[in-house]
């Protein structure tokens, strides 16, 4: 295993993707307790589980499905008061940078 | 004054009776548990709301209806505090988050619509960790719930709230959610009882998400029976929830009062010193489980669960990869806080960066890493594979076993402040709950006595899903036996 | 076969990927209506808006179509489980969205184009559509806007995702694709699929090769591409701007890019900070679809004819032109066409009149009555210009063609009637008579426009001709 299980870069690109901001304190803090639990992850990691399949769901069901049948859909007052801002009954959001990916 | 233990609780369903045969009215039932709370609620903290208008309000229709002689249902007039991270219609749910700002929902959660269908009388919105995650209601924005047998002591958590505030008396019957042991943790450490349904046997319809293959709503209760009879109210088929399971249970009052006669019951030594961090004093006590299940006529054995021992790890891998992309929603742009910015990211990155705690921060990260290019595989793919093997060890058995046996918590309830800073020190509370989680089964954790600080101990009685009567069958005769 | 030459030395290397709205009365996940056109955040629910504690439960019409459509492009139907992909962007509630990764629902089809080229599908699987965002500012595009409104109508409606191999190698190849595309699904109608109201949309995975090269070099994904002509552009500007590159030494980076019309270029849409990583895994909130045998087995009998037999059998009765065909069978006019013709009418009419005079539809007629009508005129009882208004007449009202024909007064002239007025007019003309059997041809108009007179225009010209032409043959 690696002496580092999470470098300080890692840590600021991971944030980054989750749309969070951390202070130089909060990146070395938050670098150590990661590297703490992945560590403690690396048992996991060394097993061998080649011929196990994964179990993403705890229960086997499947094709739970519905009716194509419309069902009662909200009042625009029902959300749009929540709303941080709004404008003409559409969420308003500040200029956006890039394209949808 | 130091704690808030009431000299008697009140059962649900003796509640029940006597509102629906008009003995006493819901309205008085609630006054008394309002009483309870305005007496000791600055203490505990146990709630971020009590929503005593709304209850007032259920608590007279309920009497109406009892007065022209309809069937209020059987939780006439009984109290029930709902952690906050369930929808409540126009009532702020908020995960004990900034991030969600007093929100309001425009619906109610499916548990919470068959609350009120079955007459309960929704009291306030109970405190958890943000987002329920953590393991002592530390880790809420307003504040932390202090545990009612010591205030200095923490609840457990993160369904905090919904344990201290039945310990306390203030409701009694609450509601929590239950990841990888957030129901029958804290309802060990105040000394209740708590149950984790069969994963799909209660609806998740209206859940404030953190991961959503372990999540699973449950009650707390000061009796084995109370618990069944919410369980009973709560659970079923939702269409609006695609993994809550088509078929019905047999009934979860079925089997109680039938005794253990020849039942037998596994227990699992890797949570009996088996895996290092569980104190000698909780695996004593639950020696003494073992005996007075024995006594009672249970076939007792120790049994090995191998896999238990990679279970902390799959779980904080699997549980915060759900939940990174689960909380990704909340982002300021529809509901909540927003914190401006230049441009549509700045807002997100200042939204999120302010709105959550340092814990959720630390399981979006961690969650966001095992799921990323290059870690996938290593992490969260293993994980899953982790839980594949667990899978086939209960099953295994549970050929020969119809219930299993461990402690519920590793330690009874620590200081507040005590672990909060080390979060490997605090995810090790989970150890013996998440198993149960991580394969969808049902688990009970039932009042066993004290330790030696005079803080309650749990035991927990695990089984195979959907077979929820026996577990209650076997946790009503340790009740018994414990008290 | 020989490798299409793009240009130069260079080969074009394309793979498409076409988004296709489902056509559900419901959303994929929600009981919300799938509409178009209705007030902004009117078509919603909380599961849709991405609320809290909301959850998704899968359409089970949106996945029967899915399942349709990949056999109709002979996929394998697979047992398929959602899964998350994961970015942020305001116009996806939850900031993921829900699609199929690893295991789709469709996977290892083809498609075969009219001309006979074979295009392979790798796969087509279901996903959620996003909402609208509305840039507002000056330029009323993405850059330079001040600000963006979002409208969740459209956000949770079914789309299928078709994606093809890297196997289109011309510009009018992926139009075929396209088009053909189209028409299976407008056949099975699983899809309103019209590109300009972007119920279709097409993204076109662009890069270039020497020729017989084998390998595959670096690819752009165009998107925003509103019509066949737009693609053809959009792949025409790509291409030639990585052979721009590759010329200079340099060579693309793998990206998305977004075609503008406008400009007639693409551009580069993303900063690049936002390096994709969608940490893809499976959906927990969503359990697997694993549809029995005897489902795929129901809806392989269930399949309607698909465009290219019915362009098949079309062809093998009629004999028509190949676009002509192709017309009528994404009118979805074909059938109509076999039975007019099997029931009597000349082929020749039957088309011309289902290509050229029927594009808004049929009306009130019936394969019988222009049967009937395509029989007359092949009888030269009536004129072109008759048949016409008669068959307005059977696409407003109905009724019978002869009646018609003799109501407005077009009673058929006999043939020996037209010959003896044309005998009588030679003998009464005979310089110009003379002039026409020298070739002369203007006197041809003439003699038509006599006999047309003498008629009042109830003869058939080309009869007239006929005769004409008969006549001073013998002579
Ligand atoms: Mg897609
Ligand atoms: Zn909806």
């Amino acid at each position: 295993m690696m002496s580092e299980p999470i470098t300080p870069e890692e840590v600021t690109h991971v944030a980054y993707l989750a749309r969070l901001r951390l202070t130089e304190d909060e990146l070395s803090r938050f670098t150590e307790q990661l590297g703490a639990v992945l560590t403690h992850a690396a048992d996991v990691e060394a097993l061998e589980l080649d011929d196990v399949e994964p179990m993403s769901h705890p229960l086997p069901v499947e094709n739970t499905m519905r009716e194509d049948a419309p069902q009662p859909m909200l009042k625009p007052s029902d959300f749009l008061n929540e709303a941080p801002a709004v404008e003409d009954g559409r969420f308003l959001v500040p200029k956006i940078l890039g394209e949808q990916p | 004054m130091t704690s808030a233990i009431p000299d008697h609780y009140q059962s649900a369903s003796s509640i029940a009776a006597n509102v629906a045969s008009g003995e006493i009215s819901a309205a008085e039932t609630l006054e008394q548990y309002l009483n309870q709370i305005e007496d000791n609620e600055k203490d505990v903290h146990a709630f971020n709301l009590v929503t005593i208008d709304e209850a007032r309000a259920l608590a007279n229709e309920i009497d109406k209806l009892v007065s022209k002689g309809g069937n209020p249902g059987p939780l006439a007039g009984v109290p029930v505090a709902i952690k906050d991270n369930l929808c409540t219609r126009g009532i702020p749910t908020t995960a004990s988050s900034k991030i969600l700002q007093q929100w309001k929902p425009p619906y109610d959660a499916t548990v919470v619509r068959k609350l009120k269908e079955a007459g309960a009388t929704i009291i306030g919105k109970t405190n958890l960790d943000e987002f329920a995650m953590g393991s002592s209601t530390e880790n809420s924005a307003f504040g932390p719930t202090r545990n009612p047998h010591d205030f200095s002591c923490v609840p457990g958590g993160s369904s905090g709230g919904s344990a201290a505030a039945v310990a306390a008396g203030f409701a009694p019957i609450a509601i929590g959610s239950d990841t990888g042991g957030s129901i029958r943790q804290p309802a060990s450490l105040c000394g209740v009882v708590g149950v984790k349904p069969t994963y799909g046997g209660v609806s998740r319809y209206g859940l404030l998400a953190f991961a959503s293959s372990l999540d699973q709503v449950g009650p707390f209760a000061n009796s084995v029976k109370d618990a069944a009879i919410v369980h009973e109210v709560i659970g079923g088929f939702d269409p609006l929830d695609s993994t809550s399971i088509k078929e019905a249970p047999s009934p979860f009052t079925d089997l109680l009062g039938q005794g253990i006669n020849n039942l037998k019951v596994g227990v699992i030594k890797e949570l009996m010193g088996g895996i290092d961090g569980i104190s000698d004093e909780v695996i004593a006590r639950a020696n003494e489980a073992v005996t007075a299940l024995s006594n009672a006529g249970a076939q007792v054995e120790e049994v090995s669960l191998p896999a238990a021992l990679y279970c902390l790890s799959a779980y904080y891998l699997i549980a915060p990869a759900e939940a990174s992309s689960n909380l990704s929603r909340y982002d300021g742009v529809r509901y909540g806080l927003r914190v401006d910015g230049n441009n549509l990211n700045e807002m997100n990155i200042n939204t999120r960066t302010e709105g959550f705690g340092d814990e959720v921060k630390r399981r979006i990260m961690l969650g966001t890493y095992a799921l990323s290019a290059g870690y996938y595989d290593a992490y969260y793919g293993k994980a899953l594979k982790v839980r594949r093997l667990l899978a086939e060890n209960f099953a295994d058995l549970y050929k020969d076993y119809d219930v299993l046996l461990s402690p519920t918590s590793p330690c009874t309830a620590f200081k507040i402040g005590e672990k909060v800073s080390d979060p490997m020190t605090m995810y090790v509370n989970d150890v013996c709950t998440i198993p149960s989680n991580l394969v969808g089964h049902p688990a009970i954790s039932v009042p066993f006595g004290i330790g030696s600080d005079g803080m309650p101990i749990g035991i927990q009685i695990l089984a195979p899903p959907m077979n929820e009567s026996v577990m209650y069958q076997v946790a009503e005769t340790l009740e018994q036996a414990g008290t | 076969m020989s490798p299409e030459i793009f240009k130069e030395n260079w080969e074009l290397v394309v793979g498409l990927e076409v988004h296709a709205e489902l056509a559900t009365t419901t959303k994929l996940f929600c009981g919300c209506l799938n509409q178009f056109g209705n007030e902004p955040n009117t078509n919603v629910c909380p599961v849709c808006l991405g609320l809290p504690g909301s959850l998704p439960v899968v359409n089970e019409k949106a996945v029967y179509f899915a399942m349709q459509l990949g056999r109709a492009l002979n996929c394998t139907v697979n047992r398929s489980v959602f899964a998350r992909k994961n970015y942020f962007y305001p116009d996806m509630p939850k900031d993921f969205q829900i699609s199929q990764y690893d295991l789709p629902t469709n996977s290892d089809g083809r498609l075969d184009l009219p001309n006979g080229i074979t295009i392979g599908i790798e796969r087509a699987h279901i996903e959620e559509d996003t909402g609208k965002t509305t840039h507002i500012g000056t330029s009323g595009r993405i850059s330079g806007a001040d600000y963006s409104l979002v409208d969740y109508n459209r956000a949770g409606v079914p789309l299928i995702e078709i994606v093809t191999k890297p196997e289109i190698h011309t510009i009018d190849q992926a139009k075929a694709y396209v088009s053909e595309l189209r028409a299976i699904l407008l056949t099975l109608g699983v899809s309103d699929a019209k590109m300009e109201e972007g119920s279709i949309r097409v993204d076109a995975n662009v890069s270039i090769r020497d020729i017989g090269e084998t390998n595959l070099r670096t690819r752009c994904e165009i998107k925003n591409v509103n019509s066949l002509k737009s693609l053809g552009r959009a792949i025409d500007y790509e291409a030639n701007r990585h052979i721009g590159l590759y010329e200079n030494g340099e060579s693309p980076k793998q990206e998305t890019r977004h075609w503008d019309e406008n400009a007639g270029r693409t551009r580069s849409g993303r900063s690049k900070e936002d390096a994709e990583d969608y940490r893809y895994f499976p959906e927990p909130d969503l359990v697997p679809l694993n549809p029995s045998k005897e489902t795929i087995t129901k809806i392989d009998q269930e399949l309607p004819e698909l465009p290219a037999e019915r362009r098949k059998e079309l062809l093998d009765l009629s004999g028509a032109k190949p676009s002509d065909i192709a017309l009528l069978v994404e009118r979805n006019h074909d059938s109509f066409a076999t039975e007019t013709i099997t029931s009597g009418g000349s082929p020749n009419q039957v088309i011309k009149h289902l290509v050229n005079n029927l594009p808004d539809g049929l009306g009130q007629l019936t394969p019988q009555t222009l049967a009937q009508l395509a029989q007359m005129e092949e009888e030269a009882k009536i004129t072109n210009t008759q048949a016409k208004k008669i068959l307005e007449e059977l696409v407003e009202q109905g009724g019978n063609p002869s009646n018609i024909a003799a109501e407005s007064g077009f009673e058929a002239i006999d043939t020996s009637e037209v010959e003896n007025l044309v005998d009588e007019l030679i003998t009464s003309h005979s310089d110009e008579w003379e002039r026409f059997c020298a070739g002369e041809k203007k006197v041809q108009g003439f003699f038509v426009g006599q006999i047309m007179k003498a008629t009042s225009g109830q003869a058939d010209g080309k009869l007239i001709n006929q005769i004409l032409n008969e006549r001073s043959a013998k002579k």
